[in-house]
Formats: C-alpha cells, structure tokens, sequence
C-alpha cells in the first residue's frame, strides 16, 4: 500500500491543514516511509493470534455513576479565544 | 394524496435517546439540565490534552437494558470507537462511539398503524456522549458554546428501512418512547432534547425492490414533526420523480413553522468519519451473569400489559393500547384497580374525562393530583349508589385538583345523593304542584313533559337526587 499525492491532500484538506506543493511531496515520501517500516509487522506469523482492538490484557475498566464537582467557570473560560455570558465565542460554522 | 398511489415510501429512522443518568459517560461532571453554561465542565469533558476517560457502568448498563427491550442480542465484546469531526460543539474534534461492536444488534417492535401490527427492525444501538450546544449570534456571524451537553451519554437506535408511512413513523417514535420511559432510562422530554430524531426518505414506484435515492431529514423536533416533515418530504420527491427528475442524495433541515425542508449545504462532501478504536477505554466484555442481572430489571413491558389488559380485563384494544402507551398511565389504572373491581370503569373515566381534562389544558398526568386510589374508591362509591353518575362528575373534577379522597370531597361539599323515599316525595310533591300545565301535558299523553319534572326535581335536589327513583316516583305520583 502506498500513498499518492492525493491521499495528502484528503488528509490534509480532512484535518484542516493547508500545504504548500513543496509539503505535500515531503509528507507523500514521509508518510510512505513510515507505512513502509510498520510493513515489517506482516513478517510475524500472526496465524494463531486474536485480533484485539486494545494492546492492555484488561477490560471492564468502569466507574459508579457518582457526580463529581465540575471546574469553576473562570477555569473553564481561561482556554476560550473570546466569550459572552459564560460561554465560549467562536466564529459561527455556517451550514 | 397521489404519492401513495404512485409510489411506496421507504423510512429508517435514527433516533438518539439521552440516558438519564447522574454523571456524564466518561467524567463525574452533572447531566442535569438547565444549568448555567459550562458550570457542568471538568477536562475530561472539555478534552483536555492528557486526560483520560472513563466509563460510567450505569450508562453500560442503561443501554444494555434499552437494547433488551428493543429484542436486541447484545454484544459479548463491544468496544468505543472515535468518531472523526471538525465541529465546534465537540471540543476535542471527535466524538466517542461505537463502530463496529455496538451494544446491541438485530432487534425489532411491534407498532400498531390502523388496527394492524407491524413488526419494524431495530439495525443497531450503541452508546456514545452527546455534543455541547451552539447558539448563533452576532447576525449569524459568531456561536456561542455552551458544553454542558457535551459526554451526556446517548444511546442511538438506528431502525431497519421498514417503515412506510409518516404515520407509522410517528407510531415508531412513540412506541420508542413508551419503552424507554418502562424502562426508565430516559425520561425522553423531546422539548429538552433528549430524544432526537433524524429520518432517511426515499421513494420507489410500487413493485420496484431496489430503494430510491434517499434524503436525510434533520430538525425534527417533535413527533407531529417528524409526521409532518415525511408528509412533505414524500411529495416533494414525488414531485422530482414525476417531472423525470432525479432525487439528490443530501441532507435535509426540515423547517417545521414553514412546512418544508432544506437543503444543508456544504455537508454535500462526504463524510469521512475516519473511525478507529478509542486507544483512552479498553474493551468491554459482556458476560452472561451481567446479562441476566440488566435483564431482570426490565419491567412487564408496553405490548405485553397490553396484552394483559384486553385479556384479563377485556379491555377494548384501543383503550389498552392508549393506557399502556404512558407507563404512568398504565401504574395508575393498576393503582385504581386496588380499591374496586370494575376495570371497564376505570378504562371509561381515563379514557374520558381523566385524558380529555389531560389534553384539553396540555397537561401530564403528574400534573394533576388525583390518584388510583381516588378514581377506584369514587367507582365503589358509585356502585353503592352513594353518588350519582352527575355528581362523580363533580367528585372527580375535584379530585384532579384537590387529590382529596372522594369520600372526604363528598361529605364537605354535601354531594350525598338523596335515595330516601319520603325526602324525595315531599320534592317530587312540591314539583308536581308548582307545574300544573307540565302535569297537564303529561297526563294528556306528552311523555316528554316528565323531562322537564325531573329536571326541576334535580334542579331543587343540586343534583343529588337519585335519577332512577325520581323516576319511579314521579310515574307513580302521576299515574295515580
């Protein structure tokens, strides 16, 4: 499997980036480099092994439905770019 | 409408339900709503780097007990999987799901359209968390976030295409409903959005297996909506389809005060979600002991009180199906059902005066103070002829406001119907002298004068007067 120049731009367009010509050609090599080493895991015989989804041998990891304290909104609204009336202001996504 | 006759609709419905539990899914943060913005916030929620969720068991166990009441089977390994997007409700620009090992799969319920019952197929429902809420601001040009919602935890039911009808859609919805407020995993208050309903439409010309282009309908924020917004989806693809058009695969917002559907633009670009496991939660195994403990919480659900109802009770199946429809409901004809034996009485006063003072003032029954046992002891009172059928009008009236025993609203307001002979003759006299042309009438062959005199009795008595004996005293008065 490798990547085109177009499999960059779908990414690049998917998380928001904007790249110059001169990037996307470094990230098409770069990211077929890195495919190309993780490639070394098919060498292993994976024959008798169960595919997981999670590499920890644990399971059920749950908490009791018990309500904690929430962060004061001055903390919250530290983070914020701009705010009104207690809540975070952002340029509006129009649909 | 000509679109039934030409073509046959093809419906699925999403439909997301909030779980009403505590805490959020994955943090200890408040599920409560109402609250001021962002006070219900902590870093897990607001997906601060380097926090870690982790898994609110009720929340497991909320979904896993309304996919059992869904006849789903449920998942022996089920995992959480991120779901990919740039939005600015969600804070850490992706949302945690479930892809491909949902809790519970390959369910179904019975709806009833028109007197017939349909069995509708359950796709899948996961478990996932909610995103915050945006308000537009500024002419439209900036939102406001408000991430109080966010990791509320949902479960989303996605139906097989097998509904046909808006109206078997509506049913589906509040069907949907009534198991989930059995259940109690929701309190499903559509008004606070906490059940949500997306739809996927599509026509086909009748005999045709393959489905049509179909377009997802969003914005439908009550049942009657959901209704009205497939009646006008249908006839607008109907529409495209007669003219040799072609049906655009899209999303749609349907505008209820307007009565017609949108397209969204700019979500034409397919999505691409790009899915993977939640590295943060590890898997879930489900085991049978687990299984069997959620399952012997579900209580006797709508369809079979229904069925009990009609059966034990021979209760019209109409009126089953409506008692059964609202759990409260149902509890409370039960409740009555403790303090007198006439189940088709009971039926009758919430059929009729109980629903129709419920929907004349747009009210729930939790709203009103009358219980079971008022409405079974005011049947036992009219049975023994205590009161009469005009004064448990009165009674109950007043229990719905005042919850007092019926036994109690009798005595202060003096409502006792008066069934002793001599007290009533002595009226019955007075009428018969004070109207000697009604009389006259009468006794020259006017049977219909005898109304007039035994409204006047009824009317000198406030109503209390036992009918059938004013009756029977008032023929025999005349005839002799």
């Amino acid at each position: 499997m490798s990547i085109t120049l177009k499999d960059v731009e779908h990414v690049a367009n998917l998380a928001r980036l904007e790249l110059t010509d001169a990037e996307k050609a470094q990230f098409t090599d770069q990211l077929n480099a890195i495919l190309k080493y993780a490639e070394k895991l098919n060498e292993l015989d994976t024959e008798n092994v169960e595919p997981t989804s999670h590499v920890l041998p644990i399971t059920n990891v749950m908490r009791d439905d018990v309500r904690k304290e929430s962060l004061p909104i001055e903390k919250v609204l530290l983070n914020a770019p701009d705010e009104e009336d207690g809540q975070i202001k952002v340029p509006a996504v129009l649909e | 409408m000509s679109v039934a006759n030409k073509y046959e609709t093809v419906v699925g419905l999403e439909v997301h339900v909030e779980l009403h539990t505590n805490s959020k899914i994955f943090c200890g943060c408040s599920t409560a709503f109402g609250a001021p913005p962002n006070t219900h916030t902590c870093p897990v929620c607001l997906g601060h780097p380097g926090v870690l969720p982790v898994l609110n068991r009720q929340a497991v166990e909320y979904a896993m007990k309304a996919a059992m009441a869904l006849n789903c089977t449920i998942a022996d390994v089920s995992k959480f999987d991120r779901k990919n997007y740039f939005y600015p409700d969600s804070p850490k620009a992706y949302q945690i799901s479930q892809y491909d090992q949902p809790i519970g799969e390959n369910g179904w319920i019975d709806i009833e359209v028109n007197g017939e019952t349909k069995r509708i197929g359950i796709t899948r429902l996961h478990l996932e968390e909610d995103a915050g809420k945006l308000t537009h601001v500024d002419g439209g040009y900036a939102s406001l976030v408000d991430f109080n919602r966010v990791g509320t935890p949902l479960v989303e039911i996605v139906s097989e295409p097998d509904i046909r009808t808006p109206e078997e859609a509506k049913a589906y919805l509040e069907k949907l409903k009534a198991i989930m407020l059995y259940c109690e995993v929701s309190d499903v208050k559509m008004e606070e959005g906490s059940l949500r309903c997306d739809a996927n439409i599509s026509l086909r010309p009748w005999g045709q297996e393959k489905f049509g282009t179909r377009a997802e309908l969003k914005n439908m924020n009550s049942f009657r909506s959901v209704q009205r917004g497939l009646e006008y989806e249908q006839f607008r693809q109907a529409e495209i389809l007669d003219s040799g058009g072609e049906v655009v695969q899209e999303t749609r917002r349907y505008d209820d005060a307007v009565g017609k559907s949108f397209s969204m633009r700019g979500k034409e670009e397919a999505h691409d979600y790009r899915y993977f496991p939640d590295p943060d939660l590890v898997r879930l195994h489900i085991s049978e002991e687990w299984k069997q403990s959620v399952r012997a919480s579900i209580p006797e659900l709508p369809d079979a009180r229904k069925a009990r109802y009609t059966a034990d009770y021979g209760l019209p199946a109409y009126d089953a199906e409506v008692i059964t429809s609202s759990k409260k409901l149902a509890d409370f004809f039960e409740d009555s059902l403790n303090y007198t034996k006439d189940a088709k009485a009971v039926s009758n006063w919430i059929m009729g005066d109980l629903l129709g003072y419920l929907n004349s003032n747009g009210l729930e029954l939790s709203d009103v103070k009358i219980t079971g046992q008022g409405l079974g002891e005011m049947i036992g009172l009219l049975e023994s002829g205590t009161i009469s059928g005009k004064i448990a009008k009165t009674v109950f009236k007043s229990m719905l406001e005042s919850g007092k025993r019926p036994q109690q609203i009798v005595e202060e307001q003096g409502l006792v119907q008066i069934s002793d002979e001599g007290a009533l003759l002595a009226v019955v006299d007075s009428i018969i002298e004070k109207n000697p042309q009604p009389v006259e009438d009468f006794k020259s062959g006017n049977d219909k004068a005898i109304g007039f005199l035994v409204g006047q009795i009824m009317k000198e008595t406030k109503g209390k007067a036992n009918p059938a004996l004013v009756n029977k005293l008032l023929v025999d008065r005349l005839k002799s």
